[in-house]
């Protein structure tokens, strides 16, 4: 009998998992994929908000400010990269001054700090490469930017360090309640837990509603991005927004933690919670809409495109708590953005809630921190001597285009939930993540992987368990 | 007298070859560059020819696999065979290049020799 | 930190040939430095024939060819370090390399000579919408694994791209079972060369379909199809020509770009056309002391051209090194009508060789029409070719002696209709 299980490994699932891992619990995760980071929590914008977006007193305002408040020590704390680069919403017409006005005033309510408007010269001055057709915008320092991967993945390696089990490949079908428990079914093994909080991404509303009557109901929003070469990643220094339309923010334009350049989103209704697939529709209009903002989109240097999709939950608000007719039923559900932004501060509530709930105490041996995370690339040359002195494997470049070293992904899949995929390899270390995308490195992580967790190389996969790479050997099908 | 245009594919020029044959065989070629080209076209319309390559597995050596072709080229419909051949074959390190990997593959009189050297593992 | 001559960065056939070109010249103070296990670069894995005729006048396959040079760099006591990954070259010529046994090795040198080769163009340069499942492979990755580790990729392929690799990939996949469907080609030509149309697609009976391109990638884990389409004089996909094609692979065959992050990073002088070092006849960048050749300058289609240009920047760096490079009296070469680049962009008649090849790629596919060369108003070039093709490289000989009985401002090569 578990006490605690977590279904779904995304952002969320993982924040909760941290958290909880510092009672006295036995805690397990379920997450159909094959690691964590899989679904939406890996295709997103990964902008901390500051939290002036969100209408005044929902969980959405709530949740945001708190993850925004919390992240800079967060992320230093967990060796999570996250840069507080502040953001802008541009106006491109005097009468949307107004309306930027409002959006300040909203987020004074919320309680954010320091929101300024900026006047046409002073935001242009701030960012030079903003198209001339700015004419101002609501300057908000608290804004930041954070990997996504990192920020999943250095909570779930905390809350395994700490006791925390994970099974992957586990979908669970459902789950139902008996007496004082739940029984939760997954891949047909039926396991038994106390309690159950629901962390599912856009799948969310389906499992609540495999036990609670107060349904749910998610309509997955796809968002396209363009993601460019680090060659243009300071083409901006600060996230540029546009003023939001009925359909969320608008097109924003953003170095990312790993100093590429993004934009993106779109923000279209899909109806497959599975499709992650790009479009040419969808592609050309990100690149449009952001040649308002900017004045040239360095279209010669995308260096790949990807898709996210949003849990829009139909009332519009995160549902975070206990179900009202299932006791010891836990939601983390309808978590679209600022999802990320608040999930560190949505897994201290949760956890804490449900901790009550079940009387647990804190542990004594609770281990707060990870093992240091080397990068060789950005370090000097004399360090870089010395650490090749310590461990050489750091003087065997993998990937050239980012510089990772064998040291580097040996670590990556040693770690506690150590990367078992290529793309678990790329989300840990960046190794294929430049602007080759893995066409240099992939044979050589390939070959390591295969090594270092003792498979065949045929068995070793992009992603998940059918993602396969080699399909068999020269002549074998003659 | 029927004549066939094609290209050639002795090197990369890649010349556009112009040939009149007959049932006694090729009469004039036109558009080489080069003596190789007079060649290729007289094989090519009559009892077309290719050079295989392949890899086949090494034992023992110190990379896994060593690149083989055919020394000389070998009938253009026996490709597959040939490589069907090479299946089963190892060979153990060291390799040297030249060295011959199979003997009158397909029944060609045409040897499959080894392109690279692969040491021995120590 | 090591005072070293001329630090050689690549030991693909660039290097090698420039090693030794710069040995013959005299000077013998030289180190390769070379980051994969093994000399030769990308022909280690180009195990087809078809190389070194002009050479050796004979057709090799690419390990064989590589195996030549390595044997006489060993022969003249070269020295060369493998595994040893080149991460900064300084404008003072300070070279850092990096490997697992010495650590971080720094060398002085008078003369820097750029052979790092090229790298293939990603998906992300095409922005091909759909899934992003498995199965997605550049051409040379799938070669690697088919001819150096002897893996299969896929079983049943679509390629996109008629480079070259793209083309030997094709033949190289279907000999070892899989079953290559189609070779998609978005331009009205073939990118590769014609002789490897005739072998590698011809003769399996692959269809090689022009002017289309694959508009959408189709499954969630491993790849399941693709979707191709015809495409307009514009390139763009012409709606109601789509077709779906079953495949579990999609190789990519897209091009291949020089790879000159280091010599960005010191400040070396592009060309956009070629992504490559802009050079003078002797094979010298914008900074003095640095020179390059090889697929690093632009993408060759021949290694025996790479050969060549590359023993001579490996003699130049000597001349440069004993004070013998003239850095006076450039004429500049300009490209014009249906040529997009050429290599050298100028010629100093001082430094020059008797005979100056210069190397150019057309803009577009021209049939009987004449490449001219114009010494400022003067036309001393006017051959006929049947044809000219953007896939494959075109070359004209400059006599020395025409530049030195007359000052020149500019030579001008283009492409006449007549
Ligand atoms: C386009 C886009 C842009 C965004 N930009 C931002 C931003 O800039 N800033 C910000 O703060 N937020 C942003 N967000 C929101 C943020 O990404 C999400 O709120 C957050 O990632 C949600 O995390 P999650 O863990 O709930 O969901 P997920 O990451 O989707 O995790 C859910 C997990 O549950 C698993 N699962 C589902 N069903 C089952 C089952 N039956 N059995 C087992 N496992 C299951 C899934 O496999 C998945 O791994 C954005 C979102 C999108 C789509
Ligand atoms: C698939 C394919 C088929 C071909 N077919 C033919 C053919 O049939 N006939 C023909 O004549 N030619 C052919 N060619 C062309 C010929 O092989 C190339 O033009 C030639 O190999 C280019 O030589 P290079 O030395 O410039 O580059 P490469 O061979 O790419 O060598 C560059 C070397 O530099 C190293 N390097 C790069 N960066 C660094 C660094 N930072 N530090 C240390 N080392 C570094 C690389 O590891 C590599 O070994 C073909 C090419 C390809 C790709
Ligand atoms: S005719 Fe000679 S030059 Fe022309 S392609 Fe054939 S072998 Fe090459």
């Amino acid at each position: 009998m578990f006490d605690v299980v977590i279904i779904g490994a995304g952002v969320i699932g993982s924040s909760v998992a941290r958290a909880l891992s510092k009672y006295q619990l036995k805690v397990l995760v379920l997450e159909k994929h094959n690691d964590v980071c899989e679904e939406t929590s890996k295709a997103n914008s990964g902008i901390v908000h500051s939290g002036y977006d969100a209408k005044t007193g929902t969980l959405k305002a709530k949740f945001n400010l708190l993850g925004n408040r919390m992240m800079a020590d967060f992320c230093k704390k967990y060796r999570v990269p996250y840069r507080n680069n502040g953001s802008l919403v541009l106006a491109f017409e005097d009468e949307d001054i107004q309306k930027l006005d409002e959006l300040k005033k909203q987020g004074m309510k919320n309680g954010v700090e320091r929101l300024r408007i900026l006047s046409k010269d002073e935001v242009h001055e701030m960012e030079p490469n903003l198209n001339d057709s700015v004419v101002g915008a609501l300057y908000a320092p608290t804004g930041g930017i954070v990997d996504p991967f990192e920020l999943t993945i250095a909570q779930a390696e905390i809350a395994n360090m700490n006791g925390v089990e994970f099974r992957f490949n586990s979908l669970v079908k459902s789950i139902s309640k008996s007496k004082d428990h739940f029984l939760i079914n997954f891949n047909d093994e039926i396991i038994e837990s106390k309690t159950v909080i629901n962390c599912a991404g856009v799948f969310s509303d389906e499992i609540n509603n495999m036990v609670s009557e107060y349904k749910l109901h998610i309509t997955p929003r796809k968002g396209e991005y363009c993601l460019f070469d680090k060659e243009v990643g300071h083409y901006v220094d600060k996230t540029i927004f546009q003023l939001p339309t009925a359909y969320g923010k608008g097109v924003l334009v953003t170095p990312t933690a790993e100093n590429n350049l993004l934009i993106g989103p779109t923000a279209y209704d899909v109806i497959d919670k599975r499709d992650s697939s790009t479009s040419p529709e969808g592609l050309k209009e990100v690149l449009a809409k952001a040649s308002q903002s900017i004045k040239k989109v360095p279209t010669g240097f995308i260096i790949t495109a990807f898709s996210g999709l949003r849990a829009t939950e139909s009332k519009g608000d995160f549902v975070i708590g206990e179900a009202k007719d299932v006791p010891g039923f836990f939601n983390a559900a309808g978590i679209e953005s600022p999802g990320l932004t608040a999930a560190p501060a949505i897994g201290d509530y949760l956890s804490s809630v449900v901790a009550q709930k079940l009387n647990a105490d804190i542990k004594s041996n609770y281990l707060d921190n990870r093992e240091e995370i080397i990068r060789f690339e950005p370090l000097s040359i004399e360090d870089k001597a010395s650490l090749i002195k310590k461990n050489h494997e750091f003087g065997k470049i993998i990937c050239r285009c980012e510089m990772v070293t064998l040291a580097e992904i040996k670590d990556a899949i040693h770690r506690p939930l150590g990367a078992t995929t290529i793309d678990g390899v790329k989300r840990r270390t960046r190794a294929g993540a430049g602007r080759c995308q893995g066409g240099f490195c992939g044979p050589r992580v390939l070959e390591i992987l295969s090594k270092e967790l003792n498979k065949d190389p045929r068995e070793i996969t992009k992603f998940d368990q059918q993602a396969i790479l080699l399909v068999g050997l020269d002549k074998e099908t003659l | 007298m029927p004549t066939k245009e094609m290209i050639c594919i002795s090197c990369p020029m890649g010349c556009m070859l112009s040939v009149d044959y007959d049932e006694t065989g090729v009469l004039k070629v036109t558009g080489n560059q080069c003596k190789r080209g007079e060649i290729y076209a007289s094989k090519e319309v009559i009892n077309p020819r290719r050079v295989v390559t392949s890899i086949v597995p090494v034992i023992g050596g110190v990379e896994d696999m060593v690149s083989v072709k055919t020394a000389t080229d070998i009938p253009k419909d026996l490709m597959k065979d040939c490589i069907l051949a090479l299946k089963n074959i190892k060979v153990q390190a060291p390799v040297e290049i030249g060295q011959v990997i199979l003997e009158n593959v397909c029944g060609t009189n045409v040897c499959v020799i080894a392109t690279k050297r692969v040491e021995k593992k120590l | 930190m090591i005072n070293k001559d001329i630090v050689i960065i690549g030991g693909g056939p660039a290097g090698l040939a420039a090693a030794i070109g710069a040995y013959e010249a005299g000077n013998k103070d030289i180190v390769i430095l070379e980051r994969d296990n093994q000399l030769g670069g990308i022909l280690n894995q180009c195990i087809h024939p078809g190389f070194g005729l002009h050479t050796f006048k004979e057709e090799l396959t690419g390990p064989e060819y590589a195996s030549r040079y390595v044997k006489k760099i060993n022969d003249l006591g070269i020295e060369s370090k493998l595994e040893t990954m080149v991460i900064d070259i300084a404008p003072n010529l300070i070279v850092s390399a990096i490997n697992e046994t010495e650590g971080v090795i720094q060398y002085q040198a008078k003369a820097v000579i750029l052979a790092m080769g090229c790298r293939e163009r990603p998906r992300g340069a095409l922005n091909i919408p759909g899934t992003r499942p498995a199965g997605i492979y550049s051409a040379g990755t799938a070669q690697r694994y088919v001819n150096i580790e002897g893996f299969m990729p896929g079983k049943s392929v679509v390629i996109l791209g008629s480079g070259d690799i793209g083309l030997i990939m094709a033949r190289r996949l279907t000999l070892e079972g899989a079953n290559v469907k189609t070779v998609v080609e978005i331009m009205p030509y073939s990118g590769g060369l014609k002789r490897n149309i005739v072998q590698c697609l011809d003769d399996f009976n692959i269809p090689l379909k022009l002017s289309h391109t694959v508009t959408k990638i189709h499954g969630k884990t491993r790849v399941t199809g693709v979707t191709i389409a015809r495409v307009d004089d514009d390139k763009k996909p012409i709606p109601g020509t789509e077709e779906f094609i079953e495949c579990d692979t999609l190789l990519l065959s897209v091009g291949l770009i020089p790879e000159n992050e280091l010599s960005r990073k010191v400040g070396v002088k592009i060309n956009p056309r070629t992504q490559g070092p802009i050079v003078t006849e002797s094979l010298e960048t914008s900074i003095k002391g640095i020179f390059a050749a090889g697929n690093v300058l632009h993408v060759h289609d021949l290694v025996d051209y790479v050969s060549g240009e590359a023993y001579l920047a490996g003699k130049n760096s000597v001349k440069y090194i004993d004070g013998l490079l003239n850095e006076n009296h450039m004429i500049n070469i300009v490209t014009q009508d249906g040529v997009r680049y050429s290599v050298p962009s100028s010629i100093n008649p001082k430094n020059a060789e008797d005979l100056s090849l210069i190397r150019f790629r057309s803009t577009d596919v021209y049939k009987d029409a004449y490449v001219s060369v114009f010494l400022d108003q003067e036309r001393i070039i006017h051959s006929k070719k049947k044809i000219i093709t953007p896939g494959e490289m075109e070359q004209v000989t400059i006599l020395k002696k025409w530049l030195q009985d007359r000052p020149i401002n500019s030579i001008f090569i283009k492409i006449e209709k007549e």
